[in-house]
């Protein structure tokens, strides 16, 4: 073992490991739009709204992320150009097809938080005379969120971990770096537990605080 | 004040209600009773449309209901509703469980609802709960809080849908206190339940439903004492 590459190569570990966060982090924000629109066409009880929400979810549940990436990126093609040194015609298809692929997740994530709402809370609002949609939002929604919010912690988790396979589209997020530190010093080993050193360090201490969160919550109610 | 016409519902195969006429007027009370599956509380769920009719019509205050151009969450807060499972929001203190909907739906301000609120807490001796939250109350309680939730929209009719049929039995005698001083005042009201004493003391015309069919419909005095039709005398020499 020899981690003497480190001193010439580590900020390839800092700038890979902030282009996960920021990565990470853009597709749960724009997953959990997506998310919530395609929750709200599944629930609701418009037949078209249902049939492309059930498409789409079984759609991208049913085929790899890393086939979705390698589509994105043929069928988003940008001219090249660079923001904070990333370039730009990779990284938009690649957050695209992450957000997309967490947003179907997210849906069902959605979906699931708000059906976990007792009945007898929307029957308890519509028969004071709310509307659909102000039940939902003063009454089930809340309540819902209670359901959610756990959840979508551990997809923010998901989504780190397989943002990984952006790699194949040189995005230069940590796993990429790594590759071109590997290829550089011809070691395979050293970087890529470096790596996975990481990329726990990233899960771990967001799990934690996660946890920490929802106790928080819990006591509060 | 309520007319309801003809009204049939089917749940799939099942035909739950098989055509039920019958007015209710201003200041009565209504007393549904009847086996399980009869049909009562599907009955009492179609006056506010939280079950859509199948046929029939529902004549609320002169305005046909059932009629799919009406906006009927206009008639829903006029219609009170107690449900047997409460229905409180526990995310939502119980001042705001009561407030909310005078806040929202009909521009009271939050002073002026919290004001109604708590006046309407004080007549249930609860006052002190105002700023607990529903999971720290008893039953019984809450079913107290249920009703004076609806109360603050100044219902003209009350509907109650087995309000005692989720509480301990030495819950249920506060919760029959205050539907009783309710009665006493006036309000209208139409009550599914098993509580006999209840639709004696209480009621002022009981409906026996069988099957999607009322039945019988008589006062009290009557339908206790001298039931006409044979079902209801069955009904009644098994539970009396």
């Amino acid at each position: 073992m020899d981690f003497g590459f480190l001193s010439e190569y580590w900020y390839y570990f800092v700038s890979g490991t902030v282009n996960t966060i920021v990565i990470a982090i853009l597709t749960v924000i724009l997953g959990v739009i997506i998310g919530t629109g395609i929750a709200l066409m599944k629930i609701s009880h418009n037949k078209i709204f249902k049939a492309v929400a059930s498409s789409y979810i079984e759609f991208i549940r049913g085929t790899p992320l890393l086939v979705q990436i390698t589509l994105f990126f043929y069928l988003i093609s940008l001219p090249e150009f660079h923001i904070f040194g990333l370039e730009m015609e990779r990284f938009i298809p690649g957050v695209i097809a992450m957000s997309v692929n967490s947003g179907a997740y997210v849906a069902e994530i959605i979906r699931a938080g708000i059906q976990a709402v007792d009945k007898g809370q929307m029957e308890a609002a519509r028969s004071i005379g709310f509307t659909q949609g102000q039940a939902m939002r003063y009454i089930v929604l809340p309540q819902a969120l209670r359901n959610i919010l756990p959840a979508l912690g551990n997809e923010f988790v998901v989504v780190i971990k397989e943002s990984s396979v952006l790699s194949v589209i040189s995005i230069s997020e940590l796993m990429r770096n790594t590759n071109i530190i590997q290829g550089a010093i011809y070691r395979p080993f050293e970087p890529l537990a470096i790596t996975a050193v990481i990329y726990f360090v990233l899960t771990f201490s967001l799990t934690r605080l996660l946890g920490y969160a929802e106790r928080r919550m819990r006591t509060s109610d | 004040m309520i007319n309801v016409k003809n009204l049939h519902k089917t749940f799939g195969s099942l035909h739950v209600l098989q055509g039920i006429d019958v007015t209710i007027e201003k200041g009565e009370v209504v007393v549904v009773i009847g086996p399980s599956g009869s049909g009562k509380s599907t009955f009492l769920r179609c006056l506010n449309l939280l079950e859509q009719p199948t046929d029939g019509e529902i004549i609320f205050e002169g305005i046909n209901i059932t009629d799919k151009k009406n906006d009927v969450n206009k008639q829903r807060q006029k219609m009170g509703m107690v449900f047997q499972n409460f229905n409180l929001f526990p995310h939502l203190s119980i001042i705001d469980n009561i407030t909310l909907g005078p806040i929202k739906l009909k521009n009271q301000t939050p002073e002026q609802a919290k004001e109604n609120a708590m006046s309407l807490l004080k007549r249930i001796g609860l006052e002190e709960k105002a700023n607990n939250y529903p999971a720290q109350l008893s039953g019984g309680q809450k079913q107290r809080i249920a009703i004076v939730r609806a109360l603050a929209m100044s219902p003209d009719v009350m509907l109650f849908d087995e309000p005692t049929s989720a509480l301990d039995p030495e819950m249920v005698g506060e919760v029959l206190e205050v539907m009783k001083e309710l009665a006493a005042e006036g309000m209208t009201m139409v009550v599914v339940t098993h509580e006999m004493g209840f639709a004696k003391e209480v009621g002022t015309r009981v409906l026996f439903m069988d099957e999607g069919k009322i039945k019988e419909d008589a006062p009290p005095s009557e339908i206790f004492t001298n039931p006409k039709d044979d079902r209801t005398k069955e009904f009644l020499s098994k539970i009396l």
